[in-house]
């Protein structure tokens, strides 16, 4: 456990974990809606505000495990609570920590009935999301892995839309049905080392046989959460179905736990797998970008359209992982966060109009830019950065993903950007008709523009759209001593492995 | 912040700012949208002829945004910049006052105005882009910011024209992407005043930099609408005239040109480029596109359809010129066009909008005897058709003179021989209009007359083409004099001759 650099101080990441929990608990003896309100408000906003030390105490230079912490919990089975941060997660727990008060504004007017259970729920969400992304003990990892279906499963069922009870079942089912595999994985690994410890298991001599099916069982877990094309069918129904803060939550944090694990697991646990099936996942995500495209060209519910450029977005991520360089990981997990902001904020606004028109159809929200130009002016921006406008976030996860795949195949390349023209176009349509709709737009008179809460919302994503498409260096400075060193040795493992091939 | 990073912004603001304010305006505050309009527009060609004489005097204006490591938003005013954005500013001035005139008492206004100035703005970006990165965030953002303004009736026909406009532009910038992209892994970031590349680069990968090249200007050729991209053009000529004359006349397609002059006078570098044989390439592209949008512009009744394919015709004169770039006169031709072309097409644009919007004629064959009732205007459509044509003292022939030299001094016959088809197709396109306008009988009335006292319309639409076919002509008659058009391009050209 030298590769953890122990908290000795304030247990920072376990406060961060359980403080969400707790506040879910005090919720219990109150009954009031507007207190439910107000205490998961604060409860996250604190969570959020007391991350920022994360980053500021963040050492960039190391790639070690920061912030750790390590007790023991069930010794007989040498299972522990481990967690630490490095440069490939800290990105991903600020994104948890940070989105999770403007989803509790968003269903703050949207969310009418049993508004505590909810916001209980919102509250478990976050603990077991943090949680996942901190835990180096692939026993806690997997409990709140799984743990985390629960509340989402809930926010789906209870308070989705007309066809919940599908959307959530089938939710439940394709994410629970790649999870068992995984957990299989996991004992075989354990069986192995021993030891449930993460970086115990990496860098392992494993036979090649046994890491392609372990690579397998990650896979079909991870690529169902991702979801990868062709895995992706439960994500439009659950987005669809789903309350606003629901889908954001999907869309911005559930989804970055498939290429989170791929990361995390794949890469240096299987590390002679990888190089094997790296060529398979590249052209699979090459078939979600455009599937994903070509699909979302062609919907006209808002909530729809996308979560099938998710699809699309999220095959850019995958695509970066496995070009297996520098820049094409940095660029993923930039894509990872940009899409966390830039989706979550379009699910955001297609909230906000299907508050007031109570439909997501492009036919019903034609032409709404003259009464709501503040909304249409937020859309317009969120759109643009969607698609990879130069000067949004965007832009750069995408440069970096492409930039890394040019190196690793140019074909590759040449086949992931009608994806992106693909991007602009489902876009634009969907701001066009929003905006401006056409010659029969339905009457959108008694539409009001944003009002305060609404604006505070999204002004926080607006800055982050630019923060990073205008200042990404302090981003990529974050992970790069940590994606450097995942790569040097996965690099240094192939060279191993072509050496002792070529001494037998 | 040095004072020259501080005019760079504040050309860009004059702008900028204009336009987002114009947004916020409500319908009704017609005068203080229009003196915010004329106010910014006076501003910017203000700070832009300051900026001209500064940089003729050798100061250098720079201006960097590291996004990451080795991808940066670089502004740089260097003298090519200088001659666009003098265009655009100048232009936009006119095109302010016109648009005032034409849409009086038209919806939406504020939303009009606010876009034209967003397009102003990115053009001048554009303009002063100073790597390939800074260049494709301004193309891109051009491409949105004339969407709006192409689909402002809102009539089914001018939304297919937008999405027209959308996928070809779109296309065109995915495309565009690829290839700098690609380039960037290749050579590593590369300003524009650091033209070429390595000559191992050039050893070890000449194949790919010729794709390369390709794509680039399939990329930029979208708005310079080179055959067989130019579909877009004619159909979005349903915008309103002021948008076709700005846009559609010299911004949006005179970006496209611009771009085709910086990769082969600053991506590549001339050296370079011959090195890789790639100017027969453009060379046969742009014959092409002049001829065949020559021989289309002969079959269009619709007016500014006609012109459209005219301008596609024209603008492949600067590519032409920038195909002979190893031979100076050819260069200054093609460079020098970028101008003239714009003040000549921005004329006859001003006229065909003033025949749509007094007369409510939109066709040629409507035109019978307009001359006697629009006798201002159709002088200066004749002024802006001569010009065209090719007829001394006019800037055209300024133009045609110079890349007639340079395909005589490069001994490329070929040249001359698309020059002369051409110039003989612009005569057969343009006379037969001049002729039904002045010659012809008035066939019946007037499809939907407007009066408006004393002029033959609105002082604010005669006023705009009077004065650039003024300067057609007087910029041709001048052309030796210090500061023409020709005099620039001369200071321009040096550069990239030494």
């Amino acid at each position: 456990m030298d590769n953890l650099i122990i908290n000795e101080g304030f247990p920072l990441l376990s406060f961060l974990i359980f403080f969400p929990l707790a506040g879910a608990v005090v919720m219990l003896f109150s009954s009031s809606d507007s207190f439910a309100r107000f205490w998961t408000l604060t409860v996250t906003s604190i969570t959020a505000i007391l991350s920022i030390p994360l980053v500021t105490g963040f050492d960039a230079t190391t790639p070690s495990y920061q912030f750790a912490e390590n007790h023991s919990w069930i010794p007989q089975l040498n299972i522990n609570y481990v967690i630490g941060i490095d440069g490939i997660s800290i990105l991903l727990v600020m994104l948890t920590t940070m989105i999770m008060p403007f989803c509790v504004l968003a269903s703050w007017k949207y969310i009418k009935a049993r508004v505590t259970p909810f916001m209980i729920c919102l509250l478990i969400m976050e603990t077991s999301m943090i949680g996942v992304f901190v835990a180096l003990d692939f026993v806690l990892f997997y409990v709140l892995w799984e743990f985390m279906l629960i509340p989402m499963y809930l926010l789906i069922a209870i308070w989705g839309g007309p066809r919940k009870i599908y959307a959530s079942i089938k939710f439940f089912l394709y994410t629970l049905a790649g999870s068992i595999l995984l957990l299989v994985a996991i004992i075989a690994l354990y069986l192995k080392n021993g030891s449930f410890f993460i970086p115990d298991m990496m860098w392992q001599n494993y036979s090649v046989t046994f890491q392609i099916l372990v690579f397998l069982a990650f896979f079909l877990a991870f690529a169902i959460k991702v979801p990868m094309f062709p895995f992706h069918t439960w994500l439009p129904a659950a987005h669809v179905e789903a309350p606003t803060a629901g889908s954001v939550i999907l869309a911005s944090v559930l989804l970055k736990m498939g290429t989170y694990g791929f990361l995390r697991f794949c890469l240096p646990i299987t590390p002679d797998a990888t190089f094997i099936i790296a060529p398979f996942i590249l052209w699979l995500s090459i078939a979600g970008i455009l599937y994903g495209g070509f699909t979302a060209l062609a919907q006209n519910d808002m909530k729809k359209l996308i979560a099938y450029s998710s699809v699309g977005h999220m095959g850019f991520v995958t695509l970066g992982i496995f070009v297996l360089n520098t820049q094409g990981v940095e660029g993923a997990i930039m894509q990872m966060i940009n899409h966390g902001v830039t989706t979550g904020a379009l699910f955001l606004c297609v909230g906000m109009i299907y508050e007031r028109t109570h439909s997501r159809e492009l036919s019903v929200a034609a032409g709404v830019g003259k009464y709501m130009p503040w909304y249409v002016t937020f859309l317009a921006f969120f759109a643009l950065s969607s698609f990879g406008f130069p000067g949004t976030n965007s832009f750069i996860g995408e440069f970096l993903v492409l930039a890394g795949t040019f190196k690793a195949d140019i074909f590759l390349a040449l086949a992931a950007i009608p994806g992106a023209v693909l991007a602009a176009a489902y876009m634009l349509r969907m701001l066009q008709r929003v905006i401006w709709g056409g010659t029969n737009n339905p009457d959108q008179s008694y539409l009001v523009d944003l009002n305060f809460r609404e604006i505070i919302t999204l002004t926080p994503f607006l800055i982050f759209v630019f923060w990073i498409g205008l200042g990404p260096q302090p981003f990529i400075d974050l992970m790069h001593t940590s994606v450097a060193s995942l790569l040097d040795q996965l690099h240094s493992w192939q060279q191993q492995g072509i050496a002792q091939a070529v001494l037998r | 912040m040095s004072w020259e990073n501080a005019l760079i912004v504040a050309i860009l603001m004059s702008s900028f700012l204009p336009g987002i304010i114009i947004f916020m305006l409500p319908e009704k505050s017609t005068g203080l949208r229009t003196s915010l309009n004329l106010f910014g527009a006076l501003l910017k060609m203000t700070l832009v002829v300051i900026m001209d004489l500064a940089i003729y005097y050798g100061r250098v204006f720079h201006m960097r945004l590291e996004l990451m490591e080795g991808v940066e938003l670089f502004l740089n005013a260097d003298p090519l910049s200088a001659m666009f954005a003098t265009l655009s500013s100048v232009l936009w001035l006119l095109t302010t006052i016109y648009a005032v005139g034409y849409l009086e008492g038209s919806p939406n206004r504020s939303h009009f105005f606010g876009y034209f100035s967003l397009c102003v703005t990115v053009t001048i970006g554009i303009a002063m882009a100073g790597n390939l990165i800074t260049f494709l965030l301004f193309y891109e953002m051009l491409t949105l910011a004339t969407y709006p303004l192409i689909i402002h009736r809102g009539t089914d026909e001018a939304l297919a024209a937008g999405r027209s406009y959308l996928f070809y532009a779109f296309g065109g910038g995915g495309v565009f992407l690829f290839a700098v992209i690609w380039l960037h892994t290749l050579a590593g970031p590369a300003d524009f005043t650091s033209a070429g590349f390595t000559p191992q680069l050039i050893d070890n990968d000449a194949p790919v930099l010729r794709f390369i090249f390709l794509l680039m200007i399939a990329g930029v050729g979208v708005k310079a609408a080179l055959v067989p991209l130019h579909g877009w053009l004619p159909r979005a000529m349903v915008a309103p005239a002021p948008v076709s004359a700005l846009l559609h006349a010299v911004a949006v397609v005179k970006a496209g040109a611009f771009g085709i002059t910086r990769i082969v006078l600053d991506v590549y570098g001339i050296k370079n480029i011959i090195q890789l044989g790639l100017l027969p390439w453009l060379m046969t592209l742009s014959s092409i596109t002049i001829i065949w949008g020559s021989l289309r512009a002969l079959q269009q009744d619709g007016l500014k359809q006609r012109l459209a394919y005219s301008t596609v015709s024209q603008i492949s004169y600067i590519a032409l010129g920038i195909s002979l770039a190893d031979h100076r006169l050819a260069l200054i031709g093609g460079l020098v066009h970028l101008v003239h072309q714009g003040l000549m097409k921005i004329t006859l644009f001003f006229c065909a909008g003033n025949l749509a919007e007094t007369l409510g004629i939109h066709k040629i064959s409507e035109m019978a005897g307009v001359g006697r009732r629009l006798p201002l205007t159709m002088a200066a459509f004749t002024i802006g058709a001569m010009g065209m044509i090719g007829i001394p003292p006019t800037i055209g022939f300024v133009s045609k003179w110079y890349l007639c030299l340079g395909g005589i001094t490069a001994h490329n016959w070929w040249v001359i021989v698309v020059l002369v088809i051409s110039s003989l197709l612009n005569g057969a396109y343009f006379l037969p209009i001049i002729i039904t306008a002045w010659f012809g009988k008035q066939q019946g009335s007037w499809p939907r007359e407007k009066n408006f006292g004393r002029f033959e319309t609105h002082w604010m639409l005669l006023a705009p083409p009077l004065v650039t076919a003024l300067a057609v002509i007087v910029a041709g008659i001048i052309a030796n004099a210090q500061f023409s058009p020709l005099a620039w391009v001369e200071f321009v050209v040096q550069e990239y001759t030494r």
